[in-house]
């Protein structure tokens, strides 16, 4: 009789489209049209939210009101990448942070060209307009203000 | 009794039901959040704790996905916690939230149901692969819609029932979903539209087959001291129950769900109903295909087995008839995202408990009711019986 | 007092929307694939399939005869160690004659879907296909008979039964 270990494979045969929300389309477009970031202001609070979103997470109010965020924030925590999502190991380390901004209340995580550390100021740089199509890549990385 | 406060339903509130939303998952539970508030003239500060029900991650195509919808849920920083029990989930979500209160533990509990089922491609169905057994069932390339099938079979055959009195259900819901201000597919089908659609799997027609839906829902919660301030007409639940079987499902004879049955007996136990049939005055049952909504009056007791369809033949289940089944239109008529599809029932209760229904309003004062859903691999019951 | 609800919010899309891009989305594709361990029971059964033999359990407890086979008999909570050898015929419980494909692809010769109860358990049914030639002579009830893939080709798994056939 037969007995040898018998192991089943499969797999998960679904992709996703993620629409980007009512807010996520303000934030989006703003980047791609304008080359600016947005936040969306809590006007009871008086927090400018980043990224933006549709409700106050502290008194549940709709948000409608959008404002421009300043494009040069304050590295609040910084990291290098050395490895893929499957476990291979980068050819470059990729150096990601996390960045605040002073009107805004939240912050945004994207690559950084060269070495920074956490204080430092660094400023959003956008592709060109051509090649903006409303996605977070539109930004390109923060770099170091001289 | 164990039970250490009363609960009510203080306040309702719901989105669209729709193919295709724009607004994200988050949004979705904000916006059915917001009109629960509204409605309740409550604050989220007065919410003490939060109670959210999604059905599988993979429809949003987001891991930890009760945790991704928790800000719009109105959950930022308090006691929160997520439920998923397959197409239970809605009715489940209650249940859920009741515990918090009956408890004692806390005075309200905003219950949330979500479902973002438009992410998933190439179809939300892809993703129900994964329902059959991973060893010896996927194998044989099945498709969801092959359970549903299956199971209609079983009833159909068992009690000899002719699939014109199954089709007309959904008549029925899909014309009482008019009038329900969220529904995605209402409309005024015909006998003959839902025999003439495209056979997928005989017996299953694709008008038998409730639409795929993005949607939230929401109810607010609260002890008896505290809903009796909110509102000087609150909906009390008065019985909870739940129960599975299991999974294999092979094993089973599916013409009767005997879990609903349990389920129902474990709730109608609690609020004092001895005569189902008689004590209850309208129902919503859960009804993602027309048969399951006569599968599921029968687990409910709300008659013999076999006798459903007689019902609804002889127009009792309709809105002005005898016994209402499904006066929202139900998941036919309204749409199904999944966990919120249930909750949507749970809030048709309380609107018709409160005489707020508008057009879909039952006749005759109805003072108690009863909302189930059911799911995982037609596995559970989940039932809430409310009292105006 | 509370206030009636107003009417609900949302932002229905039509599909026209997304292919435009007048709605912004982002596409992901997993990639994600499993490798399941068969664990005991389906372990044997897998390999009782490969030399053409289905098995099963019985519960000493209750009595009860089972396929697929399980180390415990989830009725009385315990284990269960008495292995069936079960004759491949059995009894179509339910059916469906499935115009679909697992993606939804419409085709014209139907599959059959059924439950089959396998002959000497306790009312125990597998899901497989049956043979489908005549999709309009399926009934429940019906007698049917593995159709086994020869034993060169077979490799442990339920599709080493390709269909269950009516016994004639």
């Amino acid at each position: 009789m037969s007995s040898e270990s018998i192991k089943v494979e499969g797999d998960f045969p679904v992709h996703f489209r993620y629409t980007a929300g009512l807010a996520g389309e303000k934030f989006l477009r703003e980047i791609k049209d304008n080359a600016r970031l947005v936040a969306s202001r809590c006007l009871k609070c008086g927090l400018n939210y980043l990224p933006p979103r549709i409700s106050c997470e502290r008194c549940m109010s709709r948000l409608e009101e959008y404002v421009p965020i300043e494009s040069v924030g304050v590295v609040a925590a910084v990291t290098r990448c050395r490895y893929d999502p499957e476990g291979k190991e980068l050819a470059e380390p990729v150096p990601l942070a996390l960045v605040r901004f002073p009107s805004a209340h939240g912050g945004l995580i994207h690559r950084v060209k060269g070495t920074v550390q956490v204080g430092d100021k660094v400023r959003v740089i956008f592709k060109e307009k051509l090649s903006r199509i409303g996605f977070i890549l539109d930004i390109e990385h923060f770099e170091k203000v001289r | 009794m164990f039970v250490k406060k009363r609960v009510a339903v203080v306040g309702a509130g719901m989105t669209k039901f729709m193919r295709r939303a724009q607004e994200t998952g988050k949004e979705l539970c904000y916006e059915a959040v917001h009109h629960a508030l509204d409605s309740s003239g409550l604050r989220i500060d007065d919410i003490e704790s939060v109670a959210l029900g999604t059905a599988p991650d993979a429809f949003d195509g987001l891991h930890m996905k009760g945790e991704y919808l928790l800000d719009g849920a109105g959950a930022w920083r308090k006691p929160y916690s997520r439920n998923f029990v397959g197409g239970g989930t809605g009715v489940f979500s209650p249940i859920h939230g009741w515990w918090h209160v009956a408890s004692g533990l806390f005075d309200t509990c905003l219950v949330v149901a979500e479902e973002k089922m438009s992410t998933c491609l190439p179809h939300p169905q892809a993703a129900f692969l994964t329902i059959f057994d991973n060893l010896i069932e996927r194998p044989l390339g099945p498709n969801l819609i092959w359970i549903f099938a299956l199971e209609m079979q079983r009833y159909m055959q068992t009690h000899k029932i002719p699939k014109e009195q199954i089709a007309q259900v959904a008549v029925k819901n899909k014309r009482n979903a008019l009038d329900h201000p969220s529904a995605q597919i209402a409309q005024a089908t015909t006998l003959q539209d839902i025999l003439d659609s495209e056979v997928l799997a005989w017996p299953v027609q694709r008008l038998d087959i409730s639409p795929v839906s993005d949607g939230a829902a929401a109810v607010i919660l609260a002890s008896e001291d505290v809903a009796r301030k909110i509102t000087d007409s609150p909906v009390w639940i008065d019985g909870v129950g739940w129960n599975l079987d299991t999974t294999y499902w092979t094993n089973r004879d599916l013409y009767f769900p005997r879990y609903v049955a349990n389920a129902a007996r474990m709730a109608y136990s609690m609020a004092g109903i001895t005569n189902p049939r008689k004590q209850i005055d309208f129902a919503e049952p859960y009804d993602p295909f027309d048969y399951k909504e006569l599968h599921h009056m029968e687990g409910l007791l709300l008659c013999r087995k076999g006798e459903a369809p007689k019902l609804t033949a002889e127009g009792v289940t309709e809105r002005d008839g005898k016994l209402p089944i499904c006066p929202s239109g139900g998941l036919l008529g309204v749409g199904n995202p999944i966990a919120a599809a249930g909750m949507m029932k749970v809030c048709e209760l309380f609107w018709q408990l409160r005489g707020e229904a508008g057009k879909r309003q039952v006749a005759g004062d109805p003072r108690t009711a009863v909302a189930q859903a059911w799911g995982d691999l037609m596995q559970i019951g989940t039932v809430v019986v409310m009292r105006g | 007092m509370t206030k009636q609800i107003p009417q609900p919010w949302g932002t229905p899309l039509k599909e026209e929307a997304l292919q435009k891009h007048n709605v912004l989305t982002v596409d992901y594709k997993p990639k994600v694939k499993y490798a399941w361990a068969s664990g005991i029971a389906i372990g044997r059964f897998l390999n009782g399939l490969k030399d053409g033999q289905i098995i099963g359990t019985r519960c000493d407890n209750c009595g009860r005869v089972v396929v697929p086979p399980r180390i415990f008999c989830e009725w009385c909570f315990k284990p269960t160690e008495s292995w069936v050898k079960l004759p491949d015929t059995g009894t179509v419980n339910t059916f469906s004659i499935s115009y679909i494909t697992a993606d939804t692809t419409r085709i014209k010769t139907p599959i059959i879907p059924a439950v089959i109860q396998i002959d000497e358990t306790t009312n125990a049914g597998l899901l497989h296909l049956i043979e489908n030639s005549k999709p309009d002579a399926v009934k429940i009830g019906m007698k049917v008979k593995a159709a086994w893939l020869p034993a060169s080709e077979r490799k442990g798994s339920i599709t080493d039964i390709k269909h269950f056939a009516p016994v004639r």
